[in-house]
């Protein structure tokens, strides 16, 4: 790996923004995008997961038997994402009772277990935080554009704000699942025609 | 052999760890999470049946232990008297339980309201209990003790059209809340003198 601590990170934002580029973790990208809130609170918390689920797994690469490790991955994740979903309950009620189920889902969010088993059983502790944090990042900037163009057209608003006049007809069909997968898909379309450029 | 050992003894103290360290987050937020809890899922259910109050009824409680479990009771502070308590019942409705939020007033005997809190009734149907008035207020007035039926059981409450379950349930709710107070009137009322408006 030659590549600069500096890159580590920002590869996360572009040339491998998960879900666009690293196709992963479409579950919770499909079912909690309806709006921008929850789109960004399921990206940071999933950012959380992934910098410290990286971080220590990093540490221990060389404790951990390579026949167990994706069990002890599990633990690790499942221990942080717990942490999440008590932090949220405490801090952030309203959004945990949005996101619901997805919290816990976490765990095995293919990105998560992917970052783990890829990058941060192989890599020093200081670039698997780097490549947690901008991976973690870039999903929550995904989340967000989505969940953004997903309530501005489903609900006329942003951030729970109103974008268009009373006379606006929301566009419903965006913020149902089909939705997700016509919005997601039309992103990726429009990052692969800027891509080839 | 050797190999075996170090692999029991990874997981084992990873799972440990883990343990520990969820522990310990778990018992710092708890009462945080309790608070919560009580503010987004029984708050609103509490300030619709004590419009008017002089106090925050969600701050303002004690428990009493009933039959080994501790209840809630919230008091509600009128015209500088803290004469009303709220407490939750639950009686089993169409999908699971519904959970009723009742407010007695203490001087008199009877309920100055009752409100939805907890319930998974079908959208639509039964979980038009958040929000009928015109059913929930016919409870209104009538004294703690008085078991209030639906009109298909021999009562007087109008059930909801095409929610006679869920009307059954709330009627069943407020009957166990009549059972409650009856149990522990002398209680409530030695605790409640506690306060001051």
């Amino acid at each position: 790996m030659a590549k600069t601590l500096a890159q580590e990170f920002t590869k996360g934002l572009w040339e491998e923004i998960p879900p666009f580029r690293l196709v992963l973790g479409l579950c919770p990208t499909l079912a909690v995008t309806k709006s921008v809130e929850n789109g960004l609170g399921m990206g940071i918390a999933t950012t959380f997961v992934l910098v410290f689920s990286n971080l220590l797994i990093s540490i221990l690469r060389d404790v951990i038997p390579a026949k167990i490790r994706i069990a002890c991955f599990i633990i690790i994740i499942a221990t942080f994402v717990t942490m999440v979903e008590l932090l949220m309950q405490a801090f952030a009620y309203p959004l945990y009772l949005q996101l619901g189920i997805f919290i816990p889902l976490i765990v095995v969010n293919c990105i998560v277990l992917g970052r783990a088993e890829a990058f941060a059983s192989k890599n020093n502790p200081v670039y698997s935080v780097a490549d947690g944090l901008g991976i973690g990042l870039g999903f929550t900037l995904s989340l967000g554009t989505l969940g953004a163009v997903r309530e501005v057209l489903g609900e006329g608003t942003f951030y729970g704000m109103q974008v268009f006049g009373s006379s606006f007809e929301p566009f419903t069909f965006m913020v149902e699942a089909p939705g997700a997968f016509v919005c997601l898909g039309l992103l990726l379309c429009m990052m692969n025609l800027a891509g080839s450029r | 052999m050797r190999e075996m050992i170090k692999m029991v003894i990874v997981l084992t103290l990873l799972s440990c760890c883990s343990g520990g360290l969820l522990a310990a987050v778990q018992s710092n937020t708890q009462e945080r999470i309790d608070n919560q809890v009580l503010k987004f899922v029984q708050g609103p259910a509490i300030e619709e049946i004590m419009v008017g109050a002089d106090n925050n009824p969600i701050r303002d409680r004690f428990t009493i232990d009933i039959e080994d479990t501790e209840k809630d009771f919230f008091v509600g502070v009128y015209d500088g008297k803290p004469n009303v308590v709220a407490f939750e019942t639950k009686a089993g409705g169409y999908s699971g339980d519904v959970g009723i939020m009742v407010a007695v007033n203490v001087e008199t005997g009877k309920i100055q309201g009752i409100s939805a809190t907890k319930h998974t009734e079908t959208p639509g149907v039964g979980a038009r209990v958040e929000d009928d008035e015109d059913f929930k207020n016919q409870f209104n007035g009538l004294p703690i003790g008085a078991e209030p039926q639906v009109e298909k059981d021999g009562g007087d409450i109008m059930p909801m059209s095409g929610a006679t379950i869920t009307s059954q349930a709330v009627c069943k709710a407020v009957q166990r809340a009549g059972d409650v107070y009856e149990k522990v009137e002398s209680t409530i009322k030695d605790k409640i003198s506690t306060f001051s408006g």
